[in-house]
């Protein structure tokens, strides 16, 4: 099995941490859905961010400090430096947005952003879209797992462009791969996992559910679900019926 | 002397960044901090002089997604 950086996961479910309707029906979701990895961010402190980390410690899961929000490597690389720091790990989910309105990564500045946390000792999670070229420049650059999109983020639209995924999963056997982003329902979950994917990131799907502890729990079996089903060798679909009911031995009637 | 904390002007007397989170409120608080855009080490907080004008980040854990 692909491992993040040394670490395996006991689920492939990587949770985010916003947009719940409260701090217990967080609490509540992630329980009901197994998730290993919780994301979370830095942001200005302004009375609640001692609470959250009692909390989010409290959940025994790993955490994923991301850079959301930036717009250049030079603010996502700062940010990241302070994750480290108050998250004390070297994981960063790295985000380098490259456009307001579909959120879509900006390669050149994740890439440059990723060349220097890599050398500063970083164990880099690029947010990406599905190009391959950029792919193998991030790995280049000392990444050692890929972050592509489903769909853009909080669009719950699924898997937007399934051939540009499974060509990428096909292309770096040996690197663990998130599908990050876009996923809305657990089918969602289950397909990228069913093509081969590691985990799926997630975190607007299951909190703006009606009852995200519910919704939790279902992507949570869905993520197990595909990973079983993609260990277990699936069957390749073809045009034809083909009877699974043995012929030989039907009575002539 | 006035320095920008988290976007707002604030008057302080403290002399380096430590003792103006402790002035703040935020001695023992779980946060990272970036004085003029650039990150300052916790460790490094106590021999960071400030000088009027300078521009503090204090950042805590949020949630994110």
């Amino acid at each position: 099995m692909r491992d993040f950086y040394g670490v395996t996961l006991d689920s492939p479910l990587m949770l985010g941490t916003a947009q719940y309707p409260s701090p217990a029906v967080m609490e509540a979701a992630f329980r009901a859905s197994g998730a290993s990895v919780a994301t979370v961010s830095l942001r200005r402190e302004t009375g609640g961010g001692q609470a959250f980390w009692r909390m989010i410690r409290g959940l025994g899961v790993h955490m994923l400090p991301n850079t959301a929000g930036c717009y250049s490597a030079r603010e996502a690389v700062t940010t990241a430096r302070m994750a480290r720091e108050v998250f004390e790990t070297n994981w960063i989910k790295l985000e380098v947005i490259g456009h307001a309105d579909t959120l879509q990564p900006d390669p050149f500045g994740t890439l440059d952003a990723a060349e220097t946390l890599s050398a500063e000792g970083f164990e880099v999670f690029p947010y990406m879209t599905e190009d391959q070229v950029l792919a193998q420049r991030l790995v280049d650059a000392g990444c050692r797992v890929l972050m592509p999109w489903g769909a853009p983020i909080g669009s719950g639209l699924g898997l937007n462009n399934r051939y540009g995924l499974k060509t990428l999963r096909a292309a770096f056997p040996d690197i663990p791969m998130v599908v990050d982003a876009g996923l809305g329902l657990p089918s969602h979950a289950a397909d990228a996992m069913e093509m081969g994917f590691d985990a799926v990131l997630l975190n607007t799907a299951v909190a703006q559910a009606g009852d995200p502890a519910a919704m939790a729990e279902a992507f949570g079996l869905a993520a197990r679900a595909g990973a079983l089903a993609a260990k277990a060798d699936p069957m390749a679909p073809r045009d034809m019926a083909v009877p699974s009911t043995p012929v030989i031995g039907k009575a002539w009637l | 002397m006035r320095i920008e904390v988290n976007g707002e002007m604030q008057e302080v007397t403290a002399a380096t960044v430590a003792e103006a989170l402790t002035q703040l409120g935020w001695g023992e608080a779980k946060v990272a901090t970036a004085l003029n855009g650039e990150f300052l080490p916790a460790a490094a907080r106590a021999g960071q002089a400030l000088q009027d004008g300078d521009r503090l980040e204090v950042l805590a854990p949020m949630q994110g997604g």
